[in-house]
């Protein structure tokens, strides 16, 4: 290489330097020192504004602070005490877990599907690409609203095709209905992230090395065998990745759920995230809020446990 | 690895075939290829509806009529009367649509260049300064990123009161970092592992201090991957809902993500076309800039997310 011919002068260079330029030549040459200078103001940001909110909500659930009467007293337990008692509450945990569980096995599985067609080789793949990534890049709650009108009681599109078609007579009233209000929530969550779901196993059907799959090939094996014996159980820890991710960013959304139906209708619909805010928010309850939103924490650490091995898994391999 | 590996060798070797069992088999076989692509491509197309069909239908509904739009009984995916382009105009004139889009705009810039300040010096910290404790930094901005708005608007809009940003869009700009900074850094980690090392080690022996070495030949060679994770945070602060709509009550200083919503909708008022028209202005530009810098991103989640 380059540098053992130059090197010997160098050596030099840098022993003048040191003695000639003091402390700054120093401070830039040292890497322990760099290393954390480089590192400091990230740090200090995220603990001012990530760690430091975070005890702040659990001060706050054990409070009685309200948006009209911002002072600090204990309040002990009372706070949960308040939210346990309220129906709501259990309704929106059994709901957001409804909502997570439904939504991420379909993203993974209609994610899969996506990735493995946008690998694929054909013309016009720019376009389908542009066209797939819209859900996903698009603001939430603006292709929310959009749904909202696809999903309204009277004029709903969909209503117009099943009517034409002599599925129904008169109109779904998509959002109306509990379980209904349920499932559209759920499609347009679907259909908003797998396309990120599919980016990412996009990722890991690239790295899967191409040899391994013609040898398959040449050995006979057809797509569905390769993809089920050779694809999918190499990218495994990749579509788990992907699928934390969802299941994090479902169980911790709100905005489908604030902007199609505010939790309706009588908060059939509503989930932890968004009730926490109806009550923080809207409610002033700022106590009560932090201490439902607190509760989507142990289901947040599990989930980064299980990323955090099947990361550590995709490294062995 | 090692099963696929015994399992491929198990097909036992095909006899010698004669000639018109080779040309049957390769028939098969270019019958079998016509049938692949024609299945992508009817998946590709059936994807892309799946997907896109809301704003194709957006985009049409935005120039209907109020007579063509609301009545139950026309078509909703052709224009039953002629189109009128009053709604974009209302949309543009009427409302405060202009003031979201540069609110957005401003906002989300900011945020990018915070987050590169921050964020490209603590990649480089954690990917190439070879600390003890760089493994677990990284793991840990990782978490942070899990760390969802849901548990943290609640403590943090208290927070933005007591510095006095409530009801301004500064008080989105002082807190969207803690949304891009982590998963930024997370892709940069990514893209620098690509660099080789030589090249740091090249500028240095050249005279360079290891400071020099970063500014002067790293970042140039990760300007592509700056690029693609500039995307991504504009684009993750353009969807931003939960802060915005907590932080912020007054029109002027929303962002397009709550503005629309909340402002074009009043009371039981829905003004539709104006409403999709909206969507699809935003929504078409962003697709596009990210599908520019789709494979960037890709490989960026490979090398970090994978490659931890």
């Amino acid at each position: 290489m380059a540098h053992t011919i130059a090197s010997p002068p160098r050596a030099g260079a840098a022993d003048t330097s040191r003695v000639k330029g003091g402390r700054r030549g120093r401070v830039t040459d040292s890497e322990s020192a760099l290393a954390w200078i480089f590192l400091l103001p990230s740090v200090v940001y995220i603990i001012a504004l990530v760690a430091v909110p975070f005890f702040l909500a659990i001060a706050f659930s054990l409070s009685d602070v309200t948006a009209g009467d911002p002072s600090y007293d204990w309040a002990g337990l009372a706070a949960f005490r308040r939210a346990f008692a309220d129906p709501v509450f259990w309704r929106s945990l059994w709901n957001t877990l409804i909502f997570t569980g439904i939504s991420m096995a379909l993203i993974i599985v209609l994610g899969k599907v996506l990735a493995n067609i946008l690998v694929a080789d054909f013309r016009g793949k720019w376009v389908v690409r542009f066209l797939v990534l819209l859900p996903w890049t698009t603001p939430v709650a603006l292709s929310t609203v959009s749904w909202l009108w696809l999903l309204d009681s009277i004029y709903s599109p969909i209503d117009w095709l099943l009517r034409n078609a002599g599925v129904i007579q008169g109109n779904m009233y998509w959002l109306g209905q509990p379980k209904l209000a349920m499932a559209s929530v759920i499609a347009v969550h679907v259909w908003r992230l797998t396309p990120l779901a599919a980016v990412i196993m996009m990722a890991g059907l690239l790295a899967v090395p191409q040899d391994i799959n013609e040898a398959a090939r040449v050995d006979g094996a057809g797509f569905w065998r390769r993809m089920f014996e050779v694809t999918i159980p190499l990218t495994l820890p990749v579509i788990g990745v992907a699928g934390l991710f969802g299941a994090i960013l479902t169980f911790t959304d709100m905005t489908v759920v604030y902007v199609l139906t505010r939790g309706g209708p009588t908060n059939s619909t509503q989930v932890l995230a968004s009730w926490a805010f109806i009550r923080g928010i809207e409610g002033g309850d700022v106590a009560q809020g932090a201490a439902i939103a607190l509760f989507l924490f142990p289901l947040l650490l599990a989930a980064a446990v299980l990323i955090l091995r099947a990361v550590r898994r995709m490294e062995i391999t | 690895m090692t099963r696929l590996a015994t399992e491929s060798t198990v097909p036992a070797p095909a006899p010698p075939l004669s000639d018109r069992d080779a040309d049957r088999l390769r028939r098969r076989y270019r019958l079998r290829h016509v049938a692949g692509r024609v299945f992508v491509y009817v998946a590709a197309v059936v994807a892309a509806l799946l997907s896109a069909s809301p704003f194709i239908w957006s985009a049409v509904t935005a120039f209907k009529l109020n007579s063509d739009l609301y009545n139950a009984d026309n078509n909703p995916f052709i224009f039953n009367k002629p189109p009128t382009a009053d709604h974009l105009l209302y949309l543009f004139q009427q409302t405060d649509f202009g003031t979201f889009v540069w609110n957005t705009l401003w906002v989300g810039l900011l945020v990018v260049l915070i987050t590169l300040v921050l964020g490209l010096p603590a990649a480089y910290s954690i990917a190439r300064l070879d600390r003890p404790w760089s493994g677990w930094m990284g793991i840990a901005i990782f978490f942070v990123y899990l760390v969802p708005p849901s548990l943290l608007f609640l403590s943090l809009s208290r927070l933005v009161v007591t510095v006095g940003l409530q009801d301004s869009a500064w008080s989105l700009v002082l807190v969207y970092p803690t949304i891009t900074i982590p998963v930024s850094v997370w892709l940069l980690i990514g893209f620098l592992k690509t660099l080789p090392r030589d090249i740091e080690e090249q500028a240095m022996v050249d005279g360079y201090s290891r400071l020099g070495a970063f500014v002067r030949t790293v970042l140039p060679l990760l300007v592509p991957g700056i690029v693609a994770v500039v995307v991504f945070a504009f684009t993750l602060t353009a969807s931003e809902f939960i802060y915005a709509l907590a932080f912020i009550s007054p029109s002027s200083q929303k962002t397009l993500s709550t503005g629309v919503p909340t402002e074009l909708i009043r009371g039981d008022v829905f003004f539709w076309q104006s409403l999709q028209a909206a969507t699809v202005l935003v929504a078409v530009p962003v697709a596009f800039v990210f599908n520019l810098f789709l494979n960037r991103l890709v490989a960026g989640f490979t090398l970090g997310a994978v490659k931890g």
